[in-house]
């Protein structure tokens, strides 16, 4: 039997309700290549051993049945921002403490009503800010690709890098991760994986740990473009329980994939050739075209104009709103408290001093100084205003391509430190991810070819708001073209 | 604009989190850098512009006002740092 942990997914359920392998069989598989390897990639900061054996084995007793759902018996990792029932749940900030939700998020609860199993929870930046998990207080993971003739780690991105790492180095057949400014696109750009942000409002918030609430958004980290399709299309729905979800029919997205894009108008926006660009990614990006023409489709160049616009922005948007979000770490509810000299005040003070790491300080004093009194217009109510032209500028675009092609990260996967201590050095990464959040459109991850180095780029697709089908039916067509099938070398 | 040291003790204070003297500087220099750069959005020519919420248009959902969800206490209680008696506990805020 070939290596079940190396299995697609979709590989994996057909084999599960085929009744090839067991799901405890998977699942044992899976649990064991993490015992062997986690203490190496740090992938995982929580395994639920005991849990998944016990889901999976209730997974083998409905696929014996030959009942089951979409994913019944398929081993998964969550990222630690998904609250889960009984399960420690920190965002991988400190001043979560021990934070054991009696409650599930609506994203894992709909992957848990389709039969998957839980591995664990997975690495991530404190509160998903970040771009490289330097700032989880569990030390970042490893990405499993390294440079040719090279032992130096490089990161797997930020922030859903565990997701990132797991997916790639086989601990899992698929992770959740949420998208921010870019938090599953880059990290799979990162990592040689798919990953899918789609639409806000297609899935409910509901329970996932909070950062920039008019941003963030769950998608998957998966091996395949039909495997991000059938993981996205479980963890989407509407929810009473987030008023911002949408209330529409999810569309079978996984059905859509091999649907040819002949017909389909591509738009290569000029704005994304931007200074300094390594001249790998632009190869990518032409050679990503050229696949697209020769697929049947039509270029067609189109113009985003306040793209530059992008990134201050979001980091006015974000920042505020997490200033917002994040004043309930009080240490009185829940999470770790520090009494600091006794009053109320000083308790506060010094818990959120001791629990919050450096990024997320910082960004909390940004958010504070942006909508403190007398600078709300002239900083976040003049950035919602930006998204406007930003939102405008792809409904313009829109009118002339189904589609936009881009590359997903201006370089491939660096390692820690290379990136100096400029924050805004590092706010640069998400420069081509972080429209679509903005905008709130889908965008889709996928790994196109490798550097000179031997690591992994990614192109990316934004589609129309709403039209995730345009995103998965492109990315397919540039999936069969690449044909990427390279693999990290096996060090860890 | 660009902030100083008592700025960032005025904010510090505002988002209640705790720093020390020696870190204002500094973090006044990591606020500044991040601020300067932000200022390109002045360029933007925003007037007559709605500020924007949502890609797709919807209305906000309302419910009947009634309970929907209640009565587990224990659970609300169950992550506090320090309980008694079915509430949580906290510093003495009343002489």
């Amino acid at each position: 039997m070939t290596n079940l942990t190396q299995l697609s997914l979709s590989d994996a359920v057909d084999g599960l309700k085929a009744k090839t392998f067991s799901s405890q069989e998977i699942t044992q598989a899976f649990l064991k290549q993490i015992e062997a390897s986690n203490d190496t990639l740090n992938a995982y900061v929580v395994v639920t051993g005991d849990k998944a054996m016990d889901m999976a084995k209730a997974s083998d007793a409905k696929l014996a049945k030959g009942q089951g759902g979409k994913l019944e018996g398929a081993p998964l990792g969550i990222k630690d921002l998904f609250s889960t029932k009984g399960v420690r749940t920190t965002a991988c900030s400190n001043i979560l403490g021990e934070f054991t939700p009696t409650y599930e998020s609506t994203v894992t609860q709909n992957l848990w009503d389709e039969g998957s199993v839980m591995l664990g929870k997975l690495n991530m930046d404190e509160f998903a800010m970040g771009s490289d998990n330097g700032t989880s207080r569990f030390g970042p993971p490893t990405n499993p690709w390294r440079r040719e003739n090279s032992n130096a780690k490089l990161t797997s991105g930020g922030s859903s890098g565990g997701s990132a790492t797991a997916v790639a180095a086989d601990l899992c057949l698929a992770a959740t991760a949420s998208d921010t400014g870019g938090s599953i696109r880059q990290p799979a750009a990162f990592t040689g994986i798919v990953g899918i942000k789609p639409t806000y409002g297609r899935a409910s918030r509901y329970g996932m740990v909070a950062f920039a609430s008019s941003l963030d958004q769950a998608g998957p980290l998966a091996k395949t473009v039909k495997d991000a399709a059938l993981m996205l299309e479980v963890m989407c729905s509407g929810d009473k329980k987030d008023s911002t979800s949408l209330h529409l029919p999810v569309p079978e997205w996984s059905k859509s994939i091999g649907k040819s894009i002949k017909g389909m108008r591509i738009g290569v926006p000029k704005e994304y050739r931007v200074d300094g660009m390594p001249e790998e990614i632009e190869k990518l990006w032409q050679q990503g075209i050229a696949w697209m023409k020769a697929a049947g489709a039509t270029i067609v160049d189109v113009s985003l104009p306040h793209t530059k616009y992008a990134l201050p922005a979001y980091y006015i948007v974000a920042p505020a709103e997490a200033s917002s979000n994040l004043a309930r770490y009080d240490g009185i509810r829940y999470g770790a408290r520090q009494s600091g000299d006794g009053s109320l005040t000083s308790t506060y003070e010094t818990t959120r001093a001791k629990g919050f790491g450096a990024e997320v300080q910082r960004r909390l004093l940004i958010g504070t100084y942006v909508l403190s009194a007398g600078y709300y217009d002239a900083y976040y109510l003049r950035a919602q205003k930006v998204r406007t032209k930003i939102l405008n500028d792809f409904e313009e675009a829109f009118k002339q391509c189904d589609a936009l092609l881009t590359p997903a990260t201006p370089s491939a996967a660096f390692g820690y430190g290379e990136k100096g201590d400029d924050p805004v050095a590092m706010y640069l990464n998400d420069i081509f991810t972080v429209t679509a959040n903005l905008a709130g459109l889908p965008a889709l991850a996928l790994p196109a070819g490798l550097d000179a180095q031997g690591l992994p780029l990614g192109l990316q697709v934004i589609g129309k708001a709403l039209d995730e089908e345009s995103c998965f039916r492109v990315a397919a067509a540039i999936e069969d073209a690449a044909a990427f099938k390279a693999r990290p070398a096996k060090w860890w | 604009m660009s902030v100083d040291k008592n700025t960032v003790r005025k904010v510090a204070r505002l988002a209640r989190i705790a720093m020390p003297e020696e870190r204002l500087e500094p973090m006044a220099k990591e606020l500044n850098g991040i601020l300067a750069w932000i200022e390109q959005l002045n360029e933007v020519d925003v007037d007559g512009v709605e500020p924007m919420t949502t890609p797709v248009e919807m209305k906000l959902p309302l419910r009947e006002d009634v309970v929907s969800d209640g009565n587990i206490r224990d659970q609300v209680l169950a992550n506090a740092p320090r309980t008694e008696e079915g509430f949580f506990v906290v510093p003495k805020v009343v002489e």
